[in-house]
């Protein structure tokens, strides 16, 4: 071998090892973009929660008061309890005990009574009520503070912040140290989140007609899209005739899928409501619009899961003399119910969380209380969350983010009922 | 309402069933029955139950329409006289007193004082139509009982009849998902034909002024000229664009990740963390959005500008000092952020498609994991990715709940990411929430944008659909 072709050959193999170290660096490289794909969408995902837990858990305690009360006979009617002011009454017998003396329109009482919750005179007023011998004895009794005092307490209004910017006033913050320091306020488990209906009033507003109805709305939506989902599906995998009316309904659930929620809103507008007059707002109707959206879902779902089960079980089932009918309902049904159950609760899940059509048949309206029956108005969690993002109060947006946790847990509890159903049945053929 | 007469239909259905167990059971004691006595009472069963709830559907499905239009044949002149949306509304709310609700506008004097007399007469005819429902019902499940128990013989061949019942039910729910898409796309185009009677379509379709508002009365000025839906169409293709550029990168390459680098655990570990990003509801992602995103991108580009004002690009740091939480950005990239679990799963399915012999050829060759991937499978599932894209971009123009939170209400032709815009579905949202009044071309635009949305996401669902399924056929 010749030098020059000796040479010739080092050099290919020194190009060589360059460009492999190249190769190797931009494989390197590759991988690298993939695992910074997932990691953003994971950051995102930790992002997102953790900025609404953030944002939420305060909103999952309160701060209450108790206030003695001197039930002053000149002012409380022993006729007509509730017509009393009992929250001016308060404040002024605060400002009294407290040696501050009022001006002639009254300001510093206003001030002061802007501290209570509108549930403190609803509450003296029952006890009038209930025990009309209270009248002229001082009585103490619990209630929330109002929104603004309790974002104070909970260090989201600080002192520090310009007085013109923030919605107490030096002498209101002054006034609620002063409270906090004779131990009349408390901090507890705010148990009305769950217990009450929505309301103007932060303070008071909870999430349990919202709850309860998306529940009715999901009994709807479960009653129907689900029995009619599988049946179709039942079907179109095992009756239907391979011919042009069945691939036609094919593509349409494919379609159907795919079609834009808001749209299904507006069927529900154009069907429901103005051409059969069901009642507007009521989970009757959110149930219809969702059951309609759920069912080309809960089709997919289905069919893929007796299509997993083999032919052999059919064959064996009719060889036995049983009929088609026989086959499927005793033999491939049973067999494909987890993989059904599981797209049934997957689908509930989504319809639990679905916003737009229900903003289009009225469900964003105000309904405080909570529902009774199928045809009252009422909210729906998703709802009552753009209802509360959108309310001006501050105090508003913590319970916000405590609805949507709310609502969260519920979608994590379904999915992961849905993971264990499909883990614990999972049959391999 | 008709529906607690169900439970009455239920426990006819189970007597039914009872019964035509045992004559089935008694007249097969003669001679052998070709079908089980159980089959029998079934058969009666769905004779007694079917047509019962046939007409209940009838008269739930009905009622209301029949009701208004009884109310509206007897009403005194003065309510005649109304205007139509006046008039429905006056009825509305006569049927409202006469169910023990409260009205719910205030009406002025010759109709403040019919409306109770409206509202008793209102209670009646309710009355009569839910009494003439539950009979027609019992009537409907007493004929059918009638025929049923007529026909149970021993040589009866129940079972086959049960079974074609059975079929026909199946095919009755398989075809109601046809019923679904006739009823979407009867709905809009009935009142979106009625827009189009008062709004030309290339105006709609063309028009370079949205401002609905405007036009609340047919005889104002320039109420035909708001209706110019391209900012909206503008609007929507800006923030899917964005939302693509965020969403069709990171998923493709999460899904490249999880199918060729991933081991068994964390591909355990991401799968179920991007289902759970597919999960969250669309209303947690628009909160996000306003309340998080749309502030930090809005500091952060005040910031920029304060950095710029003053020096060569003083103008663009001008405009950077102006920008306002709510943008096409933030909707745009938060919605990308939502359709990455849907790219990337759509995305994985069809490379993991593709047959392992490509792979190992390419191995074979000396070639490095990344240049398989990119010479040799993205080339081979190119038209599945092309489809996983379109759908995601169908589902990017027509998600609702991130643009109405975060992206703004001005219907503005601009293709500028930091400007507020207004899309499709948050202009139906707008125009159909609050105060509505059924007959204004202002209500009726939802329905126009709504067909519009309804066809344009249609295509795109058609052919993605179209392309996925011919590329996996492929390799079978």
């Amino acid at each position: 071998m010749t030098d020059a072709a000796h040479d010739m050959v080092a050099k290919r193999a020194e190009r060589l090892q360059a460009g492999l170290k190249q190769r190797y660096a931009k494989e390197r490289r590759f991988k690298l973009y993939g695992i910074l794909a997932v990691g953003v969408a994971v950051a995102f995902l930790l992002l997102l929660l953790g900025r609404i837990v953030e944002q939420g858990y305060t909103a999952f305690y309160a701060h209450s008061t108790t206030v003695p009360i001197y039930m002053d006979p000149e002012r409380v009617d022993r006729a007509y309890p509730a017509g009393t002011n009992f929250n001016l009454m308060v404040a002024e017998q605060q400002l009294a005990r407290f040696g501050i003396a009022d001006d002639a329109q009254g300001t510093k009482a206003t001030e002061m009574r802007g501290l209570f919750s509108s549930e403190l005179k609803f509450q003296a007023a029952d006890r009038i009520k209930a025990d009309p011998s209270l009248i002229g004895k001082t009585v103490p009794i619990t209630a929330p503070l109002s929104d603004d005092a309790d974002l104070y307490f909970k260090g989201k209004i600080s002192r520090d912040t310009p007085a013109d910017q923030r919605r107490l006033s030096d002498e209101q913050i002054d006034w609620l140290d002063r409270l906090q320091a004779e131990g009349l306020v408390r901090s507890h488990f705010n148990g009305g989140l769950f217990t009450k209906g929505d309301s103007t009033e932060p303070e008071l507003a909870g999430v349990l007609g919202a709850l309860v109805g998306s529940a009715l709305m999901l009994a709807v939506t479960a009653l129907l899209a689900i029995p009619i989902g599988v049946a179709a599906a039942v079907y179109l995998e095992e009756f239907s005739p391979r011919n042009r009316i069945s691939a036609l309904i094919e593509v349409n659930i494919n379609n159907l899928a795919a079609v834009p929620s808001i749209v299904y809103g507006l069927l529900g507008l154009a069907l429901f409501i103005n051409w059969m007059h069901l009642p507007r707002s009521s989970p009757l109707v959110g149930g219809l619009v969702l059951a309609l959206m759920a069912l080309p879902t809960i089709i997919i779902a289905t069919r893929s899961s007796l299509k997993a089960v083999p032919p052999s079980i059919r064959e064996a089932a009719l060889a036995m003399g049983a009929s088609k009918t026989q086959t499927v309902f005793q033999h491939v049904l049973p067999l494909a119910m987890p993989g059904v159950m599981t797209g049934a609760i997957i689908s509930m899940a989504h319809a639990l969380g679905e916003t737009a059509p229900l903003l289009l048949i009225g469900m964003v309206s105000f309904v405080p209380g909570v529902p009774t029956g199928f045809d009252q108005p009422t909210g729906a969690l998703p709802s009552l969350i753009y209802i509360w993002e959108n309310a001006s109060e501050r105090a508003f947006h913590e319970r916000t983010a405590a609805a949507i946790l709310v609502l969260l847990a519920f979608m994590i509890v379904m999915n992961a009922a849905a993971i264990v159903l499909r883990r614990r049945f999972e049959r391999r053929w | 309402m008709s529906w607690t007469f169900l439970p009455i239909v239920i426990v006819l259905a189970v007597i039914a069933f009872i019964g035509g167990r045992a004559v089935a059971a008694r007249r097969a004691r003669v001679t052998k029955a070709h079908s089980r006595p159980e089959q029998h009472g079934l058969y009666a069963l769905i004779w007694v139950a079917f047509p019962a709830l046939v007409v209940l559907l009838l008269v739930a499905m009905f009622a209301g329409s029949l009701e208004q239009r009884l109310l509206a044949a007897g009403a005194p002149a003065e309510v005649t006289a109304l205007e139509p949306i006046r008039e429905e509304a006056f009825f509305a709310d006569a049927r409202r007193l006469g169910a023990g609700q409260r009205t719910q506008q205030a009406w002025e004097q010759p109709f403040a004082e019919l409306l109770p007399v409206e509202g008793v007469r209102a209670a009646r005819i309710a009355q009569t139509v839910d009494f003439a429902g539950v009979v027609a019902a019992l009537l409907a499940a007493a004929l059918g009982g009638l025929f049923v128990f007529s026909q149970i013989r021993p040589d009866m061949r129940a079972r086959n009849r049960v079974e074609g019942w059975v079929v026909g039910i199946l095919f009755t729910c398989s075809a109601l998902a046809v019923l679904t898409t006739v009823g979407i796309i009867a709905s809009l185009l009935f009142d979106a034909t009625r827009f189009f009677a008062a709004v030309p379509i290339q105006e709609f379709l063309f028009g370079t002024q949205w401002s609905p508002q405007i036009a609340i009365r047919a005889d104002q000025v320039g109420s035909s000229g708001a209706f110019g839906a391209l900012p909206l169409f503008a609007g929507t293709f800006l923030i899917m664009l964005i939302a693509m550029a965020v969403a069709a990168p990171i998923g493709l390459f999460a899904a490249i990740y999880l199918s060729e680098y991933a081991g068994r655990t964390s591909r355990a570990v991401i799968k179920p963390v991007l289902e759970i990003l597919a999960g969250v509801p669309t209303v947690v992602y628009g909160f996000f959005a306003a309340l998080t995103v749309g502030p930090a991108f809005r500091e952060m580009f005040n910031g920029l500008g304060a950095l710029l004002v003053g020096g060569p690009l003083d103008g663009i740091g001008q405009y950077l000092l102006l920008v306002q939480n709510q943008m096409a950005l933030v909707a745009g990239a938060v919605m990308g952020i939502m359709l990455i679990p849907f790219v990337s799963s759509l995305s994985d399915d069809i490379i993991n498609a593709v047959p392992q012999s490509l792979r190992d050829g390419s191995f074979a060759m000396g070639a490095t994991k990344s240049e398989t991937v990119k010479r040799v499978l993205l080339p081979a599932a190119l038209p599945g990715v092309a489809g996983a894209m379109l759908l995601a971009m169908s589902r990017a123009i027509g998600e609702t709940m991130i643009v109405t939170m975060a992206a703004g209400l001005a219907a503005r032709l601009t293709l500028n990411p930091l400007d507020t815009v207004t899309t499709v579905t948050v202009q139906i949202v707008t125009l159909l929430t609050g105060d509505q009044e059924f007959d204004s071309p202002k209500t009726l635009a939802a329905f126009g944008l709504g067909l519009t949305l309804f066809v344009v996401t249609l295509m795109l669902n058609i052919v993605a659909q179209k392309i996925v399924q011919t590329y996996r056929q492929q390799y079978d």
